[in-house]
């Protein structure tokens, strides 16, 4: 077979494409997580966010309203994991498994009645440039505006988190919630507004897998998406650059292993969808060799409940 | 495993729901075990239309889904058959064993078991859809409209069923195209939209512009929608999903014969029976075809579709060879229901090896 410069650049714009919701549910939970948040209900604020942009979008027939609904349904769902982990110090751990599962379970029961819909057409930017430039031309442009909102997100994040007070305080409160409260930072309210941005992000993963990838309503159609997105920030080790390598790698096995089944190139399936995980698991050990960078990179009070008290 | 883990738990909970709202009436009770579910707009969604149609004659019907085929499905069998249900009907192939080892504890309860082929004890009946007879009318469409010559195939898992459906459909199209291709791509599920459009997306990438699938969501309709190529649609008619794309798609019809097997129940005239309908019994359904086709087209498969319902055309008639040049089927003979059953090579003329 002929491997042309064009055809190349349509399997890279196919993996952008699967990639953007890893990003975008990944760099909410890179924050959430920065602030010393361990919320395991990416997939269940994800699958939230899908039915809402999608039920959204039948109803009012408005697709502005139904993605910025579908970040708002993911606030709303993830207020209820901050009031339980922040409010009551329930357990991190526990609560985002049940957001998870209640997540799924209240989808399912929305959607009953937006089972066999089609979805409307989204638009895309710049289609009539695709083919002025060759190769470059189909990667960037003829997407949708949250394609390229995922794509500029990572750098966004990174300088949020590196550059300016916000970001500065968010990090305190995730290494040092004993210090930074210290300092007159109020750990609860920062922990609050990081978990419903989390929220906020998975939810608009969501309405892109619904409204955008695959534009119609299943049950599960998120299909562990979020449990993926949850990994990327542990191989990204909290680094918003490499959520993006990371989503690309993730997001371009499944597509990479079908072109190769096309051409005729035989690899066990079972290996192929094992990979991402075993990339991460490589990562992590390689990283955990240097403990000195681990420190660095993980916020230290992840996962650990803070009274103020105490 | 987390997932795993999820699903178990939310079906449970589902299970327990749907059990304390089973109705309470004297005459005739179904019950419909479903793998997935009845959102999914594919294999259980056509099950449950199948179920709606048994309530429309008048009988109460009662169903459970996401049942896992495991242990749990024995014990979801044992409480539908002890809260009074005479007709329990298990609609996916991993409830066979279950089935048979519940039907043996209540003899007076009627079993109807999907696509499987025990039926140990006399009150256990199967039954199945020639699903391959309306891909031998896809594969005739899709090699009269390929211009390319390339069809892309989106399988699920390697089992009988889908063999049988990549053979039918490739049989068909090359007996109208000698030069097609049939591109195989193997997505390792039932259903999943995104892996779904991104399998049809690489095959669209290289070439094909024809897609079938044996999947079940509507997303590979609609990425060929997008991309501007053929496909068709699956279980379901799934036109208003992709109306430039879908030629045809082949529905699944189990109304029928849940209505007929229910009454069956009522009048006491049940027995148990082997079932393996096509399109002749109206089990195989093929929807309104597309207008794009050309008009000698649409008459042909018009024609063909008559005949394999009179079973004056058979999907697989020989010569057929297998992938090494053997001989499969000899001239003039049709493949058997044995063979179809266990069938697990492909034919001439399909590109690589069945995976492992």
């Amino acid at each position: 077979m002929i491997i042309d410069i064009n055809f190349i650049g349509l399997i890279i714009a196919s993996i952008m494409a699967s990639a953007v919701p890893l990003i975008l549910a990944s760099c909410g939970e890179l924050i959430t997580e920065r602030s010393g948040v361990l919320n395991l209900g990416v997939e269940g604020m994800m699958i939230i966010g899908a039915i809402s942009g999608f039920a959204l979008m039948t109803v009012t027939g408005s697709l502005i309203i139904a993605v910025f609904g579908a970040m708002l349904a993911g606030v709303l769902i993830s207020t209820i994991f901050a009031f339980l982990t922040q409010t009551l110090i329930t357990n991190h751990v526990a609560t985002g498994l049940a957001l998870t599962i209640f997540g799924i379970g209240i989808s399912a029961m929305i959607g009953k009645n937006f089972v066999g819909i089609p979805g409307k057409e989204f638009p895309v930017l710049f289609e009539g440039l695709k083919d002025t430039i060759p190769l470059l031309g189909s990667i960037l442009f003829g997407h949708s505006i949250v394609f390229y909102f995922a794509f500029a997100l990572p750098f966004i994040t990174s300088y949020f988190l590196k550059k300016t007070k916000i970001g500065l305080i968010v990090r305190a409160v995730g290494d040092s919630p004993e210090s930074a409260s210290n300092q007159g930072i109020n750990v609860k309210f920062v922990r609050y507004a990081c978990i419903l941005y989390g929220g906020a992000m998975s939810g608009l993963a969501g309405a892109y897998l619904s409204m955008i990838y695959t534009p119609q309503w299943i049950e599960n159609m998120t299909g562990g998406r979020g449990w993926i997105a949850l990994a990327l920030v542990v191989f990204s080790t909290w680094n918003p650059i490499k959520i993006l390598i990371g989503a690309m790698i993730f997001g371009g096995l499944t597509i990479i292993q079908f072109h190769m089944q096309a051409i005729g190139v035989r690899i066990p399936v079972q290996f192929l969808t094992a990979l991402p995980y075993i990339v991460t698991i490589i990562v992590l050990v390689v990283i955990s060799r240097d403990s000195r960078k681990i420190r660095l990179s993980t916020p230290s009070s992840l996962g650990k409940s803070f009274h103020k008290d105490n | 495993m987390h997932k795993f883990l999820i699903r178990s738990f939310v079906s449970s909970l589902v299970l327990l729901f749907s059990l304390t709202v089973a109705a309470v009436a004297k005459d005739v009770k179904a019950a419909f075990v479903y793998i997935g579910p009845t959102g999914d707009h594919g294999w259980t969604y056509q099950h449950d239309v199948g179920r709606k149609a048994v309530e429309a004659a008048g009988f109460k019907t009662t169903y459970v889904e996401g049942v896992p085929e495991s242990a749990d499905a024995e014990r979801v069998l044992r409480q539908l058959a002890n809260s009074g249900h005479d007709v329990i009907f298990t609609t996916s192939f991993g409830y066979m064993n279950p089935t048979n080892k519940v039907a043996k504890e209540f003899p007076n309860v009627k079993f109807e078991h999907a696509t499987g082929y025990k039926r140990e004890h006399p009150n256990v009946s199967t039954y199945a859809a020639r699903f391959y007879e309306g891909r031998t009318i896809l594969g005739t469409i899709a090699g009269t409209m390929t211009k390319s010559n390339v069809i892309g195939y989106v399988a699920s898992f390697p089992i009988p069923e889908v063999i049988r459906g990549i053979n039918s459909f490739t049989l068909a199209a090359q007996k109208v195209n000698p030069n097609i291709k049939t591109k195989i791509v193997w997505a390792f599920t039932w259903y999943d939209p995104g892996k779904e459009a991104e399998a049809a997306k690489a095959l669209i990438d290289q070439g094909a512009d024809v897609i079938a699938q044996h999947t079940d969501s509507t997303a590979i309709v609609q990425m060929a929608e997008k991309a501007g190529v053929y496909a068709f649609g699956q279980a379901s008619n799934m036109d208003k999903f992709a109306p430039k794309a879908v030629l045809t798609s082949v529905e699944n019809n189990w109304g029928p014969y849940y209505v007929d097997r229910v009454k069956a129940v009522a009048n006491g005239t049940w027995s148990q029976k082997d079932t393996w309908h096509g399109i002749g019994d109206g089990m195989v359904v093929i929807s309104d075809l597309d207008s794009q086709m050309p008009a000698d087209l649409r008459s042909k498969v018009k024609k063909l579709q008559a005949d394999l319902a009179s079973g004056k055309v058979h999907s697989f008639t020989g010569p057929i060879y297998d992938q090494k040049g053997n001989l499969m089927v000899a001239e003039g003979k049709t493949a058997d229901d044995g063979m179809l059953a266990g069938m697990m090579t492909y034919v001439k003329g399909v590109e690589g090896d069945i995976p492992k």
